[in-house]
């Protein structure tokens, strides 16, 4: 309750006299609270700052793109002419990689933050793991590009193949998700595997019906990140040598494709200034994109939250 | 690369996008929607959840993707012509030449609805190293290839056919407000740009300039852009001073010297076409005491020297082998010349074109162009190497 208190009151008079209570506050008790409103409204702002920019460059991209965003663009294949320029390879290509990525990453990842929280040993192994993955976590997406053309492109032979780049951007992004799943894990409070142990349950029994749907949301949030991460690279992909321009239409894993983000560089180059308008409509499919999937996500979490508290 | 997997690349356009769109559904159901897409189909009525309305927008979107417009790629727009050839041809390399070959892949989807063409943008760098490997039937090449290149290329038995397919002209821009000139001539432009330079004022250059700090807008030194100019102005691919503002995008050098009343730069003409009431071109004296402005008409007729350039197609040989890269080149050379125009490069004069043609059906290989002298006559150049 006292902490509540203290945020409904903020920076009001205090209403506890201290000790040299004379009728007025006291200079130093001015001071604190005075510190306490700044604070607060730095933090305020430091919010809307974040808020502010991101809402002038939707706005300013929704305008740029606006006259071009229509269904021709969505259906239509690449064209030199700005009108008929259509995104519809791209679109495609992006869903296509972005679901094996999510295939392949958020298992694998779930999967090992699930064996170094509940299985693995404390130990130095697990400490050198840990300082790897977060190390890895940070290393340049454009490193994991080159990873990615040695083994996946050349030494195994997948060309520049959808499963390709859906490897490369899973290594991307398994650090992420392997954090976030561990951070998770680790917020769920130990009686509730304590009490699962006294029941006789075993550790698998545990994960499955109770650490795992408690840390069910925190594991997603972090999947969102990753994933929204990975649908906006260009750089791995261009050295990968995933092609800007593609004529056929993605059907299977392994078919050539083409991603959003690498149609969007190369239109933002070009000297035509419809263009640039092309490219804006085509980030906003982009995000659109990217919305639709994490709504998805929080719809999930959603439904779990209720489920398990 | 084609070879070393034992698919059938085009074979799957004929199945069309069920299976794409299946992917997705799948994709779905692994997520926790069990049979969303059927709950979306029968409820579609009666009310919705927002959930389910949500995944009815995502596979909505999918599915529009997957089923609108999908017949003219697949080749049912058109009555499939008796040489309908399948197959699958890579290029990638340069993005400057990278607009007029997706022109011409845009125009040969209807008559080639069935083979697979995929355009990188690696660089013309970038593009001669997958080149070297075979792992591309075509390499874009804003600049001729380089021996260091070409050496390559021979240890790993890879021959090359070298096409000229459009021109382009670099141009000489400075600030709308620069109304101290019109001109420069290429011995100006080497003072300044030269490694040694001493310039630093505008005065520096040409007496009666302004006494004031000249700004240089310059593309990245990866760019094929900047290898022709240095060749052209001082004598050899890169050698130039570093000191200037670099940008691997133009459209950035355009907005460098739109805001700056003493800068100076360079970059390929479609970007000066599209700025016009930003910038002002230059005339540029090639030595012979006249200005000449880049146009198309100069361009063309080689009169813009020496910063016209020639951009390239460098084809396999062995992948000449194949019908699929025969056809895509042979329908390149045929709209080059109009195509090129299209994005804002210059055709070459119409012989050239005869010329390149004999030249690709004669299967000449090797370079002609490495090492001749920027702004030599191209004519005289290609019926040369025709000749040999």
């Amino acid at each position: 309750m006292s902490e509540v208190a203290l945020v409904e009151h903020r920076a009001d008079p205090p209403r506890v006299p201290d000790a040299a209570w004379t009728g007025e506050p006291s200079g130093n008790l001015l001071r604190r609270h005075l510190r306490a409103a700044i604070f607060h409204r730095l933090c305020q702002g430091a919010t809307f700052v974040g808020v502010a920019f991101l809402a002038v460059l939707l706005v300013q991209v929704v305008i740029e793109g606006w006259s071009f965003l229509d269904l021709d663009l969505l259906t239509s294949l690449p064209s030199r002419k700005a009108d008929k320029m259509g995104i519809k390879a791209s679109v495609v290509g992006t869903l296509w990689v972005i679901s094996f990525t999510a295939l392949f990453s958020v298992p694998i990842g779930i999967a090992a933050a699930v064996y170094l929280e509940e299985y693995a040993r404390k130990g130095r192994l697990s400490t050198i793991i840990q300082v790897n993955i977060s190390n890895l976590a940070g290393v340049p997406s454009i490193v994991y590009g080159i990873l990615g053309l040695v083994v996946f492109v050349r030494a195994l032979q997948m060309g520049h193949s959808i499963l390709a780049g859906a490897f490369t951007l899973s290594l991307l992004i398994l650090p992420v998700i392997i954090i976030a799943s561990r951070e998770a894990i680790r917020a769920v409070p130990s009686s509730v595997r304590l009490a699962a142990f006294a029941l006789g349950a075993t550790r698998w029994q545990t994960v499955r019906s109770h650490v795992l749907p408690a840390a069910l949301p925190g594991i997603l949030t972090g999947v969102i990140l990753a994933v929204s991460r990975a649908i906006g690279e260009a750089a791995p992909l261009i050295i990968l040598g995933v092609p800007i321009y593609h004529s056929m239409i993605p059907s299977a894993p392994t078919d050539d494709f083409t991603v959003l983000p690498l149609q969007i560089y190369e239109m933002a180059k070009r000297p035509q200034a419809e263009f640039h308008q092309v490219a804006a409509a085509a980030i906003v499919v982009l995000l659109t994109v990217l919305l639709l999937m994490n709504a998805t996500a929080i719809l999930i979490r959603h439904r779990w939250e209720r489920r398990v508290i | 690369m084609a070879g070393s997997r034992s698919r059938n690349d085009v074979s799957h356009a004929d199945v069309g996008f069920d299976r794409d769109f299946a992917g997705i559904h799948d994709l779905f159901t692994r997520f926790g929607y069990q049979g969303g897409v059927h709950r979306i189909e029968e409820e579609s009525e009666s009310k919705m959840t927002f959930q389910s309305r949500c995944i009815a927008l995502a596979v909505g979107l999918a599915t529009s993707l997957a089923s609108t417009g999908c017949p003219a790629e697949n080749g049912a727009g058109g009555p499939a012509s008796a040489d309908a050839l399948e197959g699958k041809v890579q290029i990638d390399g340069s993005s400057t030449v990278y607009p007029i070959t997706e022109a011409v892949a845009e125009e040969f989807r209807a008559p080639q609805p069935k083979i697979a063409l995929s355009i990188g943008i690696s660089g013309t760098g970038g593009g001669f190293k997958k080149f070297v490997l075979g792992e591309t039937d075509i390499n874009d090449a804003s600049r001729t290839i380089k021996d260091s290149e070409a050496e390559k290329c021979r240890a790993a038995g890879i021959e090359f056919i070298e096409i000229p397919v459009a021109y382009d002209g670099l141009s000489v821009v400075v600030n709308k407000d620069a109304d101290w000139l019109d001109t420069i001539t290429v011995a100006e432009l080497n003072a300044i740009w030269k490694p040694e330079s001493t310039v630093t004022k505008w005065s520096d250059v040409r007496d009666g300039w302004p006494d004031v700090e000249l700004k240089l807008y310059g593309p990245g030194v990866d760019s094929g852009t900047f290898d022709y100019f240095t060749e052209a102005i001082n004598g050899k691919s890169q050698r130039c001073r570093s000191d200037f503002t670099q940008s691997e995008d133009d459209n950035v050098l355009v907005q460098g010297v739109a805001g700056d009343r003493y800068a100076l730069g360079f970059f390929g003409f479609a970007y000066y076409a599209e700025n016009k009431d930003k910038i002002k071109l230059l005339k540029v004296d090639g030595g012979t005491g006249t200005g000449v402005a880049p146009s198309e008409k100069t361009i063309n007729d080689g009169t813009y020297a020496p910063l016209s350039r020639p951009l390239f197609i460098y084809v396999s040989k062995k992948a000449a082998d194949r019908p699929e890269v025969v056809a895509f080149v042979d329908f390149y050379l045929a709209n080059a010349a109009e195509l090129s125009a299209d994005v804002g490069y210059v055709a070459l004069p119409e012989k050239a074109y005869e010329l390149a043609k004999t030249r690709f059906e004669k299967r000449i290989t090797g370079s002609v162009f490495a090492h001749v002298e920027a702004g030599r006559d191209l004519l005289e150049v290609l019926g040369a190497g025709l000749a040999n």
